[in-house]
């Protein structure tokens, strides 16, 4: 590794006009590497140099057209596609509703792209080094001097030719600018572990800090999902409402979603010769017809189905569902029972849905058939 | 550079062949403008009333421009203040347009109609501002009040050519034009809600004085880009006039198409979310039997085309580039206000779908005519530059 390399010549002139001057003699003379340096912006300066347009103006459009397109197709997948949403009777794609979004997702990628892109591609972040840091040139030009500097790697750069330019240019103050190659590298350094950890490190730290501010320090909740809201419980009693309850009686004709009437209400009959079970005794329909059975049926029925159940004695004992007259029942009829009820049995219609109902019916046949096995089970 | 060494401006006068073009196209327009009064009155009042808000907004526009350039104390707009300035002397020809309009008042706004105001409770709300005697006195204050300022804030300028700088006149200029701001605010408002928005009476949309003005300005800009590139080519005005100054064209033009764009979709947005039968209504009538297509042109000419064209910097500062892209926009601003305007004549008079044959072709013949000749009348024996300005050498010096 060497020390004190060089970097290049830098001269120092005094206004503006000189600078320009300089830099065109500069560009005809056939140097290709140099630099000027303005203590603010000198307009003009771009021209004289003989710099290439920035490709950082195609960078922000390409940037700026990604947002458009990613905005776009992000609230397209999830409120047309994925979760299809319809807001106020608008078409099912609102795009107008949808350009507010993707217009400030366009200046944000653009803008923040464009700044980070310019920081890690042209000023080569996370290296932060120039070999013009702390020198007395940097000092000048950043004050009230207007610099100059032919950089050693340009092919022509000759050390002494260039100090010649340099004199004869008018420049005051010629000096070489060395640097130490060990300290001064220009590798990309992004993905070098020290950075890196370095950036998970201040990650885990701020949300650390932050979830712990937050939540055990102030006792805050940063989202409370919520479950904070003025209102009252179910069985609350209120002083809203005249009549004290909290919940309310539906609007005179209200019917659940999917509602259907009974089509054989007070009609056994009819209901043992027109319906048939439209289920099928797969496990599933047994496993919710049993569950449902030993809620809603074994407190009287028993869980066998025999009527000695848990409330013998308090209720009036129903006759066991293993009678000859309930196993030659249609399916119908034992559906019509539970819809309607019989006797002192009340209604279950609005404890089952039609299909649990049919679930129930398919788990009473199993029971039946369990104490009422036919010769063929048994083979 | 200074003034002493160099000719900064040589004064040459207009040749007669700007005259004679101008008032060729004059006539051309007038008498096509006549011929439709003949065979079609109705639809010409309404190619009438879209001429007149052409006219007034490239008026309007350049004389906000000349009283922001004294305002905010611009240097780079200075060589071209006198543009502007002769530009702005439209505004007298408003009334001319205005004429016809005024003596068929009862067959273009249906609100002066006492059924239509029985009918409806909505428009007969309205009755206290939109009534005629009130309609005339409006109309008639915002021209007066136009030509007061005019005067107010060009008299200095003017006087430079002949008795030089006068320094208490001068400094009077930024007070004129910072008064004008507020009156210009209101008059602009009143008069584009007057002319366009009460052609349907139900309607109202309170951006909508901020839409005219934000097309007055493009269409301003777009006018004096052409002149002033076109005067410079020929050697009206001074050669040290650079690709920098041009690009402030470009740049402000650049930046009014968005702004356009910003208004008219707030305005959009708003009344299309809410779904407000008397607000959507507007946009109703442009969003059937065909004008659907006219409005979605609109996006594309007015934003879309203009946005990429002048999105990068080069073609900001090229003259050659700048003048077609202004020649685009004045189009895209004649467009908005065809699409403004005709929709509410197919309305009334039930006819099916957008409309467009030689009576609207007369419109922008028309105003071309108007400018031009308007341009070569007044800019006869000025300077076509502001030479005695103080900050005429500072603003010719300008580069980016």
């Amino acid at each position: 590794m060497k020390n004190n390399v060089l970097y290049g010549i830098s001269g120092i002139f005094n206004t503006p006009d000189e600078i320009m001057g300089a830099s065109k003699a500069t560009v005809k003379e056939g140097y290709k590497k140099f630099d000027t340096h303005t203590p603010y912006p000198v307009h003009g300066l771009e021209k004289a140099m003989n710099l290439k347009r920035s490709p950082l103006g195609y960078f922000a459009f390409f940037l700026g057209t990604t947002g458009l397109v990613v905005a776009l197709l992000f609230m397209y997948w999830t409120m047309v596609v994925d979760y299809p949403m319809n807001i106020g009777g608008k078409p099912q794609f609102p795009l107008p509703a949808f350009i507010p979004v993707t217009f400030e997702v366009t200046v944000l990628l653009a803008s923040v792209g464009t700044v980070s892109g310019m920081i890690v591609l042209l000023f080569k972040f996370p290296n932060n080094r120039h070999p013009l840091h702390d020198t007395e040139y940097m000092t000048k030009v950043s004050s009230d001097k207007y610099g100059l500097i032919i950089e050693a790697d340009d092919e022509k750069f000759d050390e002494e030719s260039a100090r010649a330019f340099l004199e004869k240019l008018g420049a005051v103050d010629i000096q070489n600018i060395y640097y130490d190659e060990e300290e001064f590298s220009y590798k990309h350094k992004v993905l070098d572990p020290k950075f890196v950890g370095g950036l998970a490190m201040i990650a885990i730290v701020t949300s650390g800090a932050t979830y712990f501010v937050l939540n055990k320090l102030l006792w805050m909740e940063p989202f409370t999902w919520m479950q904070y809201q003025p209102r009252y419980s179910a069985m609350a009693p209120t002083d809203f409402f005249d009549d004290g309850f909290s919940m309310r009686v539906p609007v005179e004709g209200t019917v659940a979603r999917g509602f259907k009437p009974y089509a054989y209400a007070k009609m056994p009959d009819s209901a043992a010769k027109y319906m048939v079970n439209p289920l099928q005794p797969t496990e599933r329909n047994l496993n919710v017809g049993e569950r449902k059975y030993n809620i809603y049926c074994s407190p009287c029925h028993d869980y066998q189905g025999s009527g000695q159940a848990r409330l013998n004695g308090q209720f009036p004992n129903p006759p066991s569902l293993h009678s000859a007259k309930v196993r030659d029942w249609e399916d119908g009829s034992i559906y019509h029972v539970i819809t309607d009820g019989q006797n002192t049995m009340p209604s279950y219609a609005s404890q089952l849905s039609v299909e649990e109902r049919w679930q129930v019916v398919l788990y009473v046949r199993a029971l039946q058939r369990a104490l009422n096995a036919k010769e063929e089970d048994l083979q | 550079m200074s003034a002493e060494n160099y000719v900064l401006y040589e004064k040459k006068k207009l040749p007669a062949k700007l005259g004679l073009i101008g008032w060729g196209l004059l006539i051309v327009g007038i008498v096509l403008m006549a011929v439709a009064y003949l065979v079609t009155p109705e639809r010409a009042l309404f190619d009438n009333i879209f001429a007149l808000m052409a006219l007034m907004s490239l008026g309007f526009g350049t004389l906000f421009l000349i009283a922001l350039e004294h305002i905010v104390g611009s240097d780079w707009s200075v060589p071209f203040r006198r543009i502007a300035e002769i530009l702005a002397a439209v505004l007298f020809a408003g009334p001319i347009l205005a004429i016809p309009l005024w003596l068929n008042f009862d067959q273009i706004f249906i609100w002066t109609n006492e059924a239509v105001m029985d009918a409806d409770k909505y428009i007969a709300g309205k009755a206290p501002y939109l009534n005629e005697p009130f309609f005339w006195a409006r109309s008639l204050a915002v021209f007066l009040l136009m030509f007061l300022f005019y005067w107010l804030i060009t008299k200095a300028s003017f006087k430079l050519d002949k008795k030089g700088l006068s320094i208490g006149a001068w400094k009077l200029n930024p007070a004129f034009s910072a008064l004008f701001m507020p009156v210009f605010a209101i008059t602009i408002t009143v008069f584009a809600i007057d002319w366009v928005m009460t052609l349907s009476p139900k309607w109202f949309s309170t951006i909508f004085g901020v839409y005219y003005f934000a097309g007055s300005v493009l269409m301003a800009l777009a006018v004096m880009t052409i002149f002033s590139i076109n005067l410079q080519e020929k050697g009206y005005i001074s050669k040290y006039i650079t690709q920098d100054h041009y690009y402030n064209f470009g740049a402000l033009m650049f930046a009014f198409v968005n702004f356009w764009a910003y208004i008219a979709f707030s305005q959009f947005l708003l009344i299309w979310y809410a779904n407000i039968p008397d607000e959507v209504m507007w946009y109703q009538t442009r969003m059937d039997g065909g004008w659907e297509f006219v409005s979605l042109g609109l996006i594309f000419i007015k934003f879309g085309i203009p946005y990429m064209l002048l999105v990068t910097r080069p073609s900001k500062s090229d003259p050659f580039r700048l003048k077609l892209i202004a020649a685009w926009i004045i189009f895209a601003h004649l467009y908005d206000l065809y699409w403004m305007i005709l929709p509410e004549f197919t309305k009334i008079y039930g006819i099916e779908g957008p409309v467009f044959g030689w009576q609207e072709l007369a419109v922008p013949i028309l105003i071309a005519g108007f400018t031009i000749v308007v341009f070569s009348i007044v800019g006869k024996n000025k300077n076509l530059m502001p030479v005695n300005d103080p900050k005429f050498v500072k603003g010719l010096e300008f580069h980016l």
